[in-house]
């Protein structure tokens, strides 16, 4: 089988790439884009930690074909800095010591950033019932719920000052 | 395409069965055909009166965004929202969910319940076919190579009348259902008598289950807890279930009563408004 060509708007920047047609969007942002901050922890859609946004949805890239992806818009991990300025919530996870080996923490914060940024007042139940589809194996979860409900503040009372 | 390649070709929906098992080596898959760029396949259409049509392709998501549907078919909404995590939602399908035939499915019993009908199109034309009927064994349905699954349509929900879908499962969300079940009910203008049901079960046989017998229970009688334990009794004998790591069983006999009775009060409730 020969390789396809796609075509994808990736963290703002359109992207060409070539993709096998059996390769998902998680093995063709890692290996034909060198994006490495989207991991791979199961590769068969029940850990998160390779989630990215695609046409405004939270999907895990493993169990997307990087083909599906052409004339996509997709936001990765390496998509939430604006240049050296941390993510409210990547900055939280760091105050709240919110990650261990930090495999799963790109897809938390992926995840939790499509949560706040469509539903502003989420409360913990409401993370932890979004956040389900996201595993992680050292924290025990409460910090990083911690740091989700930090971040939430800190982006509401930013919202609030503008 | 799919004609061509015959058995080597699988419809690719929301991907979250398909590319898995590819991927594990457990489906031979030789071609994918996406048909999520099929308007008939990715629609949902509320008519006038009432009734829906869902594509196979849909999403779980797409359709519990809609609020429209979510009002009128509450029981769907039940299980496309019980349908793995956000993630998955976001690109599993209904259509995805039949097809892969599973019998624990969690969009099965409530399509049974609600009694949809599936429209299948292929080289042969097209057909219909009621979703009791459509799964013949586990990961195996009435689909002939080269047909596909093009959308689901329901009957407009009746006057008084309430769904419900629940399931158990040993955790919170995330895990494959060790028995589901959805009752439709159908309720006297007053809401004090059955006038019909449908009942359907899952994870309790090789395929998931419409149980006649239980909804016959209900017809013509009052809305009673004696009633209903009538009605779960009937579920209880149609099902066969098995013993594996999920549950054994004896509780799945069990399990079956509790979500029977659970999903009628729950439909009930609905019906009442
Ligand atoms: C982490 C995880 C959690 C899950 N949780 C649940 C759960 O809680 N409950 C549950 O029931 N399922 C669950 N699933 C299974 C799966 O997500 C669902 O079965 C889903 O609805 C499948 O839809 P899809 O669109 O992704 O199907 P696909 O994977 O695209 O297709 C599934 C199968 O059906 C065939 N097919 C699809 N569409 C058609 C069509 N239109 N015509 C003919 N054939 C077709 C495909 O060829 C394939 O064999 C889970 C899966 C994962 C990975
Ligand atoms: S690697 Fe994709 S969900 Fe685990
Ligand atoms: S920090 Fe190790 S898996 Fe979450």
């Amino acid at each position: 089988m020969s390789k396809r060509i796609v075509s994808a708007t990736i963290n703002g920047e359109v992207n060409e790439f070539l993709v096998e047609p059996y390769h998902t969007l998680l093995e063709a942002l890692r290996n034909e884009l060198g994006l490495t901050g989207s991991k791979e922890g199961c590769g068969n859609g029940n850990c998160g930690a390779c989630n990215v946004v695609m046409n405004g949805q939270l999907v895990n890239s493993c169990c997307v074909l990087g083909v599906e992806a052409n004339g996509a818009t997709i936001t990765t991990i390496e998509g939430v800095a604006e240049g050296e300025q941390l993510h409210p919530l990547q900055q939280q996870f760091l105050e709240d010591a919110a990650l261990q080996c930090g495999i799963c923490t790109p897809g938390f914060i992926v995840a939790a950033k499509q949560l706040l940024e469509t539903e502003q007042d989420a409360d913990e139940e409401r993370m932890r019932h979004f956040l389900a589809g996201n595993l992680c194996r050292c924290t025990g979860y409460d910090k990083i719920i911690k740091a989700v409900i930090n971040a939430r503040d800190v982006m509401r009372s930013t919202a609030g000052a503008r | 395409m799919l004609a061509k390649h015959g058995a080597a070709a699988r419809v690719l929906a929301g991907g979250t069965d398909l590319i898995i098992q590819a991927r594990e080596g457990r489906r031979d898959v030789a071609v994918m055909v996406d048909v999520k760029g099929i308007a008939e396949a990715t629609q949902l259409s509320l008519a006038g009166d009432g009734a829906l049509r869902i594509g196979a392709a849909t999403s779980c998501s797409a359709i519990y965004h809609n609020k429209d549907v979510a009002k009128a078919f509450p029981a769907l909404i039940d299980s496309a929202s019980l349908i793995g995590s956000v993630q998955i939602q976001a690109r599993a399908s209904i259509g995805g969910n039949l097809c892969n035939s599973g019998p624990a499915g969690d969009s099965i019993p409530t399509l049974i319940a609600l009694g949809a009908a599936c429209h299948i199109a292929g080289p042969a034309g097209e057909r219909t076919v009621p979703v009791e009927e459509f799964c013949t064994g586990p990961s195996r349905n009435v689909l002939q190579n080269g047909e596909m699954l093009v959308s689901i349509s329901f009957p407009a929900p009746a006057a008084h009348s309430g769904a419900a879908f629940e399931r158990f499962i040993p955790r919170n969300e995330m895990d494959i259902a060790v028995v589901n079940a959805c009752s439709n009910v159908t309720l006297s203008a007053d809401g004090q008598t059955f006038t019909a049901a449908r009942i359907a079960i899952g994870a309790v046989a090789p395929t998931p289950l419409y149980v006649p017998a239980a909804g016959a229970a209900l017809v013509g009688q009052p809305v009673s807890d004696a009633t209903i334990a009538k009605a779960c009794e009937a579920a209880q004998a149609a099902a066969t279930p098995i013993t594996d790591m999920r549950g054994s069983v004896e509780q799945r006999h069990h399990l079956v009563g509790v979500l029977v009775r659970r999903t009628i009060n729950k439909a009930v409730k609905r019906a009442r408004g």
